[in-house]
């Protein structure tokens, strides 16, 4: 109980500072231009979020309360959601993003031997970035590309039939790639 | 000017569809052969693809799969006049897993250009919604009705009735929403729908639209699929620009938009209810029924809610009538399934066919058999929350009622085979823990339930006091289907009981238990 209580008491300003302090990609600017064009949009909250996190790849904490006085939310609302998908994240990835299906299909075919070559060649778990900032490694549930799995998404593309060779030939091209 | 097709369905792309497309470009031009290369959606034989095709006086020739480095050859071999080569596979129609098929929802996938209008309108394309516009709404319902078209998103509930209880609403403002939210393990028709033949859903969305009064349309697309994304909206754009979409569709007065939102990563948003909370910005929380979605749906407002399939197959059902559709099928399914073949099989890919097919039929005849050559011990048909069935069950055919009567479901039509390396209690636990991940947590249930699951099925697979924890299972099995809120609680426990029951060696347990 006790430590419920002490994260209860820590000030939300203070949280907010020390957020602002590591998020060299918040634009204020830009995140207020994004919001402005779609907030009269019906259900304006998830294309806002997706909007953000095209452009600054992630979605900074410092978003929150811009987003929910322009939606007439509150901030534990705005945050609920962020929270609530997979997708969205509240931390800067790598230059790139890799997804590696954890689905029924891709697991018939080898993906869990793909999982832990991946993690190991990569030398990082689910949801953590490379040392060299290339990649971020995530799970996926699924990429409907079940007839060649097993499956993974660099960004927004889907490779099929990924054998560990395959992952490394993908994975040097995504690093020369920028 | 001679036609090469290369697909740009993204499970092709994903096989390196894009590099061959721009090899033949690049390879024509040198030895000064004119060709139009069309990229066309998946004919859905993904153990071909890349599948390349070409146009001639007998119809079109397929070679595949096809690299890079075969371009050069090909071209030697004459291809572009479809010339003798070693992946040469003959008239595309003619390959026999094409040829087996009833392609009715997929008439045009794989034939057409995606995004053009016009090869749209040329192979029968908007012929269903002209006739609609000659028809009353209620004539439309009840031609939807009358075909007997049940969702295919997996519920099977007739479309119809949700149409006429959306158009007897007395609302000025009512949506059609697109559930494109395709998320089960093993499924992808959704996707090669819209990406190989987007306007169908557009029509089939418009139809509806007029059915029942809508004039605003949501396709509610999982962002895992950012092609269909690219596919849909280019769709829209020409469809709107034409007088297909828009405030006044063909001159008739009538309006209908049409926009395309993404979900983001939650599995449970393709339950309805919540995926309409998703919609209006919020959590995606299951929401309690009633009211219906049919009565206070998106924004409280009267809303159709159907699948991809659902829709894309209305546009054929109002172009032929009813009594074409009904034709097709056995019992209360009617029409036809695509069926989704995947996971562990020589030839997996879409395989449309009227209901009736048996399971046994479509994994060997259309299948092959396993990849791996060893023998299929599992299949998992309807997503990650349908029941595993055994070998001993294979001679089922395809139709919601026979599959209820097995406790399993058909669900979205998708098939994942296992060979007899898998462990289906590992199966089985995996089952309970992508419940924990993905419950919304509205209920008790499913958000606390799947997770002490995978610590039941954690023990057994110890061995921990075996029978014990299997007595707990079952019950809190019993307890997660009776008192879920939605099917992701309620339905986890068809692949976890599916498998101890008809796998029990698995666990560690003699059948008796």
């Amino acid at each position: 109980m006790s430590d419920h209580s002490a994260t209860a008491n820590f000030p939300m300003a203070v949280a907010l500072r020390l957020i602002q302090m590591n998020d060299p990609a918040f634009d204020s600017e830009r995140v207020s231009g994004i919001i402005a064009e779609l907030k009269t949009k019906p259900g304006a909250l998830l294309p806002i979020l997706h909007a953000i996190q095209e452009v600054l790849g992630y979605v900074p904490g410092e978003c929150v309360p811009l987003i929910a006085t322009e939606l007439n939310l509150s901030r534990a609302e705005v945050h609920g959601v962020i929270s609530f998908y997979h997708y969205f994240r509240g931390t800067p990835p790598g230059r790139h993003t890799v997804y590696i299906c954890r689905a029924e299909a891709c697991q018939a075919m080898g993906s869990e031997a793909l999982e832990a070559y991946a993690k190991s060649s990569l030398g990082v778990d689910y949801h953590e970035n490379t040392r060299d900032g290339a990649i971020t490694l995530e799970p996926v549930y699924c990429l409907g590309n079940c007839a060649c799995s097993p499956s993974i998404m660099v960004d927004k593309k889907v490779h099929g039939r990924v054998s560990p060779k395959r992952f490394d030939d993908i994975m040097n091209l995504t690093r020369s790639a920028s | 000017m001679i036609k090469v097709f290369v697909p740009r369905d993204s499970s092709a792309l994903g096989l390196g569809a894009e590099e061959v497309a721009l090899a033949i470009q690049a390879e024509a031009e040198k030895r000064q052969v004119a060709i139009e290369l069309i990229r066309n959606g998946s004919r859905g034989l993904y153990w071909l693809e890349p599948l390349v095709e070409v146009a001639t006086p007998q119809g079109r020739i397929a070679y595949g799969p096809v690299t890079i480095a075969d371009v050069p050859r090909l071209f030697e071999a004459g291809f572009h006049n479809g010339g003798a080569h070693p992946l040469a596979l003959g008239l595309t129609e003619e390959i026999p897993y094409l040829k087996r098929q009833e392609r009715l929802t997929f008439a045009r996938v794989g034939i057409t250009d995606p995004v053009s209008l016009d090869d749209y309108l040329a192979h029968d394309g908007y012929r269903g919604l002209k006739r609609a516009l000659t028809m009353a709404p209620a004539a439309m319902v009840e031609e939807v009705t009358e075909s007997g078209l049940r969702g295919r998103g997996g519920a099977a509930f007739p479309t119809g009735i949700k149409w006429r209880t959306v158009l007897n609403t007395s609302s000025a403002q009512k949506y059609i929403v697109c559930n494109a939210d395709e998320g089960d393990s093993g499924t992808f028709s959704d996707r090669m729908i819209m990406e190989g033949d987007p306007f169908v859903l557009i029509e089939g969305m418009t139809i509806a639209g007029l059915a029942v009064g809508a004039t605003d349309g949501f396709i509610y697309l999982r962002c895992e699929y950012p092609d269909a994304e690219v596919a849909l909206n280019a769709a829209i754009e020409s469809a709107t620009a034409q007088g297909y979409l828009g405030d006044n569709i063909l001159g008739s007065g009538k309006a209908f938009r049409l926009e395309v939102r993404l979900g983001a990563g939650a599995y449970v948003c393709g339950e309805e209810t919540s995926l309409l909370e998703s919609l209006e910005g919020k959590r995606g929380l299951v929401r309690f029924k009633p009211p219906l979605p049919a009565i206070e749906g998106l924004f409280g407002q009267p809303t159709v809610i159907n699948n991809v399939i659902s829709l894309a197959s209305v546009p054929i059902i109002l172009d032929k009538g009813a009594a074409f559709y009904k034709d097709y099928g056995m019992g209360r399914s009617r029409g036809t399934l695509p069926i989704q073949l995947a996971g562990n099989l020589k030839q997996p890919g879409l395989v449309e066919r009227a209901f009736g097919v048996t399971l046994r039929e479509i994994l060997y005849d259309f299948g092959g058999g396993s990849q791996s050559g060893r023998p299929i011990k599992a299949v998992q048909v309807g997503g990650p929350l349908g029941a595993y069935l055994p070998e001993s069950q294979f001679d089922t055919p395809l139709d919601y009622e026979a599959f209820t009567a097995l406790w399993a479901v058909l669900g979205h039509g998708g098939v994942v085979a296992f060979d007899e390396t898998v462990d289906m209690s590992k199966m089985a636990r995996y089952g309970m823990e992508f419940c924990a991940v993905e419950s919304c947590g509205k209920c008790t249930p499913c958000r606390i339930g799947s997770t002490r699951g995978v610590e039941i099925i954690d023990k057994i697979r110890a061995g921990e006091e075996t029978e014990r924890q299997v007595a707990l299972l079952r019950d809190l099995s019993d307890t997660m289907l009776a008192s879920s809120l939605c099917a992701l609680g309620g339905m986890t426990p068809y692949p976890v009981l599916s498998a101890l029951n008809h796998f029990p060696e698995d666990f560690g347990v003699t059948s008796a238990q």
